[in-house]
This record gives structure tokens, sequence and C-alpha cells, in this order.
């Protein structure tokens, strides 16, 4: 870390996707041999910087400098002819292809005009030695594991670049020993000189490898800090978006799991999915709002996905009224008297075409059975009742829903169960993307319904949303459920401590 | 050793040799080079199409358009010699800059209007067919000493067998598209395409103008195969070749190649078009057979082809998961 004169310098990074603002004045900077972490919440705008350094994207407004010249990459390709590579988390290389192709795609050594197969492979061989791999290039790339996938990405944007390499997400479907053989590779191209931004959000993988750390939120920049000087917890809050007022010395939460108690009719015990969420012990009582908090990626969607029967669980019971239930599929859920409202409204919740009257019909209909069908007048005198009572706007029951205001949605897609009057609502983010106004609203909805005797399960990132809405909030980290506060407990500081411990804990182990 | 995905290629190669083999048990003059000669020249156009067909496969696409442009390709042709007395070799020019030129304005619409490549062609096909009733719903003879020329040309094999110019047109035709697609970087590109649009654009690959590339040499092979279904039947017939397309889609995935893209060999079209030659012959041979048996089979025999990929695709996800596991 000796050479650390600025490589990469984006000033006042603008960019709005019709109308709304994706990256607000965002400032960069990546100095040469640094690894730098590249942090915040779904939404903060960490891809869209990325892919306007990389070229996807072109910005509105502000500058970007690579060596002190001003670039302004019009694709990918002109990008890595500047100097930056990007591997990213799915869409990767190419799975049909061998792996001396995938390195060598649009640069293949030739001799009369037609590309040089041993050749290629030559250099193939030459290259990945580099990073320690000894693999036959000639075999499909599909037959190897995602980590060696990864090191050859790497070697082909490294060998094509050399300047700049953005890794979006490298390590989310490694295990901890290939995390650290990529780690390994990432230190060693630091010490060639090489400048690393490297998107991920487990912390203690930025701990482990990153120098320094830059955090978005909502579009804007919170803060860039060096790694070694920036307590957990600060980085958390920074991530979260709350300043702490007081970081008392050993405010340690008391982080206690509660049994799941008898009186409560709808239990789920040792309920979890191997890779997905391990297993949790949850409890709703009828009345009960219960949060659900943890960072991107801590197993909060995937808990909501267990719950509702989208993904099956491998261990443990679900049991309403102490009958045990199994919860293989959504419709069985439904069934079961479970509603929920995902977290990507638009991909997942709505069916933008419909009419609003039709979406707010879809889960009753569902929960009759296709043989009997919703009249039209009932689906209409439905949704009238429903537009009335969640003053959806506008109260028009026949217009596309992909027309109406986000918030909006969100309310249809509430009334979507309602109709169905469940026992059990999951919200995931139910206030995302929602104007202010529409999130009081929804904030209100979910008191007025717990007090008319439901139970919810509410996940968000906003903590003090939902230290406001539940009586109980179960903390993730990691995927695994670490702590459990309530009554006096329940506060915000103390949800970032139990987030910050675990993280600790899991860098002790 | 056999990579996986070279498996149908190497199956259908199998099942040609295995049926060619029971066909001369029952027939054995059909093991002759009179009847091989015979079985290239009568599908040389087919071929001529299919390898263009392949390509556009390769690359997760679909041309539909190829059946109307050979009957647009020979009717103009035919019309421009015979009834206009242009010179063959302009009037071949002719078509083949018109044909490429409508392959690319497919290719176009495709990737810049982002419509499906299914949609593209089809309204191509029914343009091109409409353009070459435009032109004449009659059937137009054509004569020209430098065509009756090209078409007495062949070599002679061993036994009696010609290898005429049409045959030795397709060979070519099949030789060129084999090294365009394994050894330049337009091939690599077009197997990039097929395997993953998004992947391959991250990765720097020109994805318009290797699009814009393939349909137009979807259309220029079209427009050569038109040239030679002319030569074959001496002839300009707008209503002739309806559904060729069909038959070199099943030739490109009987051969191997994978109908979503990314995998699959220009060899295993000529295979392809073997086993179907093969089967016209047989059935040819037998004298009692209806020509529909042809279809019949090919269409038991796309299903079959159909599945194996399927069986294939799902038996390396496994061997895949397998390994993981196994790393874990």
């Amino acid at each position: 870390m000796s050479d650390k004169t600025s490589l990469l310098d984006a000033r006042g990074i603008g960019k709005s996707f019709l109308g709304i603002m994706a990256l607000d004045g965002v400032d960069f900077t990546l100095a040469r041999g640094e690894i730098h972490a590249l942090l915040g919440e779904n939404g903060a705008g960490k891809s869209t910087l990325i892919k306007i350094l990389t070229g996807v994207y072109t910005r509105d407004r502000g500058t970007v400098a690579l060596d002190g010249e001003d670039v302004t990459p019009a694709n990918v390709a002109e990008a890595q002819a500047l100097g930056i590579g990007t591997v990213y988390q799915e869409v990767n290389l190419l799975e049909n292809l061998t792996v001396a192709e995938n390195l060598y795609l649009g640069r293949q050594p030739r001799k009369f005009g037609l590309i040089d197969r041993r050749e290629m492979r030559r250099r193939s061989e030459a290259l990945l030695s580099r990073y320690g791999l000894s693999i036959d290039v000639d075999a499909l790339l599909s037959s190897y594991s995602v980590a060696i996938r990864q090191i050859v990405a790497i070697a082909r944007a490294v060998d094509l670049s050399g300047k700049v390499l953005v890794l979006d997400e490298p390590t989310a479907s490694l295990d901890s020993h290939e995390v650290e053989m990529l780690f390994s590779v990432l230190r060693r191209l630091r010490e060639e000189g090489l400048g690393i931004i490297i998107i991920t959000h487990f912390l203690n993988q930025v701990y482990a490898v990153a120098d320094r750390v830059t955090v978005l939120r909502n579009g804007r920049l919170v803060g860039t800090k060096k790694l070694a000087e920036l307590p957990r917890l600060e980085l958390i809050s920074m991530m979260l978006g709350r300043e702490l007022q007081h970081i008392t010395r050993e405010h340690q939460a008391e982080a206690e799991t509660i049994a799941p108690t008898a009186e409560a009719p709808i239990r789920f015990a040792g309920y979890g999915k191997r890779g997905s969420v391990a297993p949790f012990d949850l409890s709703v009582r009828p009345g009960e709002v219960v949060g659900i908090a943890g960072l991107l990626g801590s197993g909060r969607t995937e808990t909501a996905f267990l719950l509702f029967g989208i993904d099956r669980a491998d261990s443990g019971t679900a049991t309403i009224d102490n009958k045990e239930i199994a919860l293989s599929s959504p419709e069985a859920a439904i069934s079961n008297g479970f509603g929920f409202c995902p977290e990507e409204r638009k991909t997942d919740g709505i069916i933008g075409d419909f009419s609003v009257a039709d979406n707010i019909a879809l889960a009753l209909q569902a929960r009759q059975g296709w043989s009997k069908p919703i009249s039209s007048r009932e689906k209409a005198q439905l949704a009238e009742s429903f537009i009335k009572s969640l003053d959806i706007r506008p109260p028009d029951a026949n217009r596309p829903i992909k027309f109406l205001s986000g918030g909006n949605q969100q309310k249809a897609i509430l009334a979507r169960w309602l109709a169905t009057n469940p026992r059990l609502l999951i919200l995931d983010e139910p206030t995302r993307g929602i104007d202010i106004g529409a999130h009081a609203e929804i904030l209100k909805m979910i008191e007025r319904l717990c007090a008319e005797g439901m139970s919810l399960v509410v996940i968000s990132s906003e903590l003090e949303e939902l230290t406001a809405v539940a009586h109980r909030v179960i903390v993730l980290s990691d995927r695994r459920h670490v702590a459990e506060l309530s009554g006096d407990q329940l506060t915000a500081d103390n949800i970032m401590q139990a987030i910050a411990s675990s993280a600790r804990l899991e860098a002790a182990e | 050793m056999i990579h996986s995905r070279n498996l149908p290629f190497v199956t259908t190669l199998g099942i040609f040799v295995i049926a060619y083999a029971l066909c001369v048990l029952q027939f054995p003059n059909m093991f002759s080079t009179r009847v091989v000669g015979n079985l290239l020249t009568d599908n040389a156009f087919l071929g001529i199409a299919a390898v263009g067909m392949t390509f556009v496969i390769l690359s997760g696409g679909i041309d539909l358009s190829i059946g109307s442009m050979i009957a647009f390709a020979s009717v103009f042709v035919a019309v421009m010699v015979n009834s206009l007395g242009v010179h063959p070799l302009i009037a071949f020019a002719a078509v083949l800059v018109i044909s490429t030129i409508f392959g690319s304005l497919m290719g176009a619409m495709i990737r810049y209007l982002g419509i499906p490549p299914f949609v593209v062609t089809l309204a191509g096909m029914f343009l091109a067919r409409g353009a070459a009733y435009l032109i004449s719903t009659q059937s137009v003879p054509i004569s020209h000493e430098m065509i009756d020329a090209i078409q007495g040309f062949y070599f002679r094999f061993p036994g009696g067998g010609r290898l005429t110019a049409l045959a030795i047109l397709m060979l070519a035709v099949f030789i060129v598209g084999a090294f365009v697609a394994g050894r330049t970087r337009f091939g690599a590109n077009v197997y990039a395409i097929g395997g993953n649009q998004q992947s391959a654009e991250l990765m720097g690959v020109p994805v318009g103008s290797t699009t814009i590339g393939i349909y137009a040499l979807s259309g220029f092979l079209s427009g050569l195969a038109g040239i030679a279904y002319t030569l074959y039947t001496s002839s300009g017939y707008s209503l002739a070749t309806v559904g060729v397309e069909l038959d070199a889609i099943a030739a490109v995935v009987i051969g191997g190649t994978l109908l979503t893209g990314g995998v699959g060999l220009v060899a295993g079209t000529f295979v392809g078009i073997l086993i179907q030659g093969l089967i016209q012959t047989y059935i040819v041979f037998d004298g009692t057979l209806s020509s529909w048996w042809t279809k019949i089979v090919i269409g038991v025999l796309l299903f079959v082809f159909i599945v194996l990929q399927r069986a294939i695709i799902w038996y390396s996800n496994r061997k895949l998961a397998e390994s993981r596991l196994r790393e874990v």
C-alpha cells in the first residue's frame, strides 16, 4: 500500500431513471493497490454506480477520471479498453463455451485469419497458472465449480483491462474455503497495484479483505472510511441510516430467544432450510406484529419465503392451533390462512396489465379454487369496498394497476390479502419505494389490522419503522436468527448492537 | 473423451451409420456412389439453406423466411435470365445482394427494435413469398448455355456416381460454414450470443453487428439455395419450396444443435441432411411406401432428439450439482 495515488476519481455522479433519482451527486475514489468495498442496502445505488463506471449506463452528471484523465466509457468494451474490468455475480461468463474460449472471447489469437486453438490453449494455461489454477482449459466452463469460474472471470477481466477490477457480489454463492481462495487472489492483485472495487453484503468479508469502504444510501453518499478505523457498529449505522445518538459503552442487547409460547396459535419450531436460513423458532399471537430486522442478505426474505411455502423447509415443524401443517407451496400457505406481500412488488406482486379489481380478487379466487369463479359483480363490490377503505387512488377499479403509484399498488396488494381475511400476513419491505404519505398510511393500517386480531410478520430495513410498529423484533445476521428483542429492549440501537455483536462473534470463530 | 456438448452430434452420426447399414442390408444397391451422389445433389439446396439456419439457431434465433426466400430467388433469377435476357452471373449476383440485404434488415430489426426473431422472420416469410408472386405466378423455365454447362458438369466417382456442381457447392458451403463457426471470431461470437446474450454483451461481444451478420448470412445462403434450386429444377416457381425452412430446422436439430442456442456443430447439420436424404432414398427403393413416411420418420426423429437434448441438459446439471456437493 505504498503507492496510494488516486487511480479512479468519480465526482458528483448523478443518474436518474424516468425521473427517479438513482444516484445523486456521489463521489468515489479508488487508489492504486487498494481493495475498496462498496456497501449499501437494496436500491442504495451501488449497482448504478458500478454500471456507470463500467460503461453499462452513461451518467447524467459528474466526472470520472482514470489516471487523471476524464473518461466516459460508452459501453463495456470501451471501459475494458480503458482498463476497467468487471466480474458480475450471476451473468458472467458463458457456460456453453470452454474455459479457453471464455478467456479469449473477442480477442482470440489468430493465424491466417483463423482462430489458433493451440495458441489459445497455451496462453490460457499460462494465464491461469498465475492464479494457481491448473485445469483442463478445453473443458466446458459449466463443468467447473462456481469458485473456479469466478477466478476464470477475474483472470479474464484483469488480463483485459489491468487497472481497475470491479467485483459485484463475488462471494454470494461460495463457501468459506472458496472465499478464502478468492481473497488470496485479490490480495495478490492488490500487491500488483490493481485497484479493486468489491460489492458485498457480508461485513466479515469486508473487514477481512478491504482497505476502505464507501457506503451509499438512497442514491446518496453516506461516507468513505478506512476500515481499520471504523468500528462495526458505526459501519452498520452508516448502512442502515441512523445516527447513533447514544453509543453507550456496554449497552449490549440482551439477546435471548423466547421459546415458542404455548398459547400462540401459529408456531414454527426448528424451522429452516439448509443454505437458506438456519433453523429458527417463531411464534405469532393474534394481534401481534413480529418484526424481522437484518442487513441485506442476512436471510430476511428467505425467512419470509419459508413461512409462506415458496421455499420448502427441510427441518422443523409448523403448527396452527396445535395441528401440524405442511407448507409445501404458497397454495398450501394460502389455504392455511397465510398472506404474503413480497419485496419485489413490480415483478412478484402486481400483475401490471390486470385491473385493480382483478389484482385484488386474485388471492381470494386462488383460495376458493378456480372452479368457483368470483362473479364480476362480486369482484366490483370487493374492489369498491377496498378502494374506499384503503383510500386507493385514483378510485377506478378498472384501471390497469401498472398506472398506479407505488404506494397505491402496495395498498391494492394489501387489499388482495385482506380480502382473504388471513390469520397471518407477511409483509416484506411494505414501505419500500413509496411516498411519505402512503408510508404513514400503511403503518397505520398495520396497527389497525393487529388491533383487529390479525397476526403480522413485518420485514423491514427501516429500523425506526420496525420499532414503531412491532411488538417483538427478531434480528437476523448471516442467515441466522441471532436475537429477539421486545419491550424496553426494542430500540434501533439495540437492533444494530445485535447485528454488530453477532458479526463480531462470527469473526472470532 | 466425448464432451457432453458433442454427444448429440455423435448420437446423430451413430444413428445415420446404423440406419444406412440397415438400409444396405435390405437393399444392397443402396451402398453405391450413385445413391450417394444423387442424395447430395437432391438435397443441395436444402443443405445450403440449413447451414444458414444452423448459425441462426446457434445464436438462439430462428429464420422462417428461408423457404420463401428460395422461391423468390429462383423466380427472380428465372425471370431475369429468361424474360429479360440478363446474363445468369449478373442475375446470381443481384439476387445474392438482395437476399443478403433482406437478411441484414431482419437482423437489424431483431436487434434494434427488440422484436423476437420468430415474428420478424415470419413477416419476412410473407414478404418474400409475396414478392415472388409479384414477379410471376407461373413456373418460369430457364435456359442459358452457361446454366446448361453448370448442370452438365460433374466428377465421376468410381461406380458410376456423379458429384455434380450442386453437390460440390453444398459441400463447399458446409466446409466454409464449419470453419466460420469453429475457427473465426464471428463464429465464436455466435456461440457466445446463443449461450447468453446478456453475458456476451457484458464480455464485449458486438451483439448488434453479429446479429445482423447472422441473419445476413442466412439471407445470403437462402439466396444461394434459391440459385441452387433454380439449377436443380431448371425453372423458377413462386409456389415452390413452401415449408423448406422447417425441413432446414429439422436438419439442424437432428444434427444435434440445441434449439435454445449456444451448442451445436455445422457438421451435425450435414448429418441431419444426410439422414433426411437417406429416408427419402429408402422410400424410393422400397417403392410401396408413401412419401409421407419421410415426414413421419423425421417427426419421430425430432421428438427423439429434443428429448435427448433435454436428458443431456438434465444429466449435466445433475452431475454439476453432485460435483459441487462433493466440494462442499
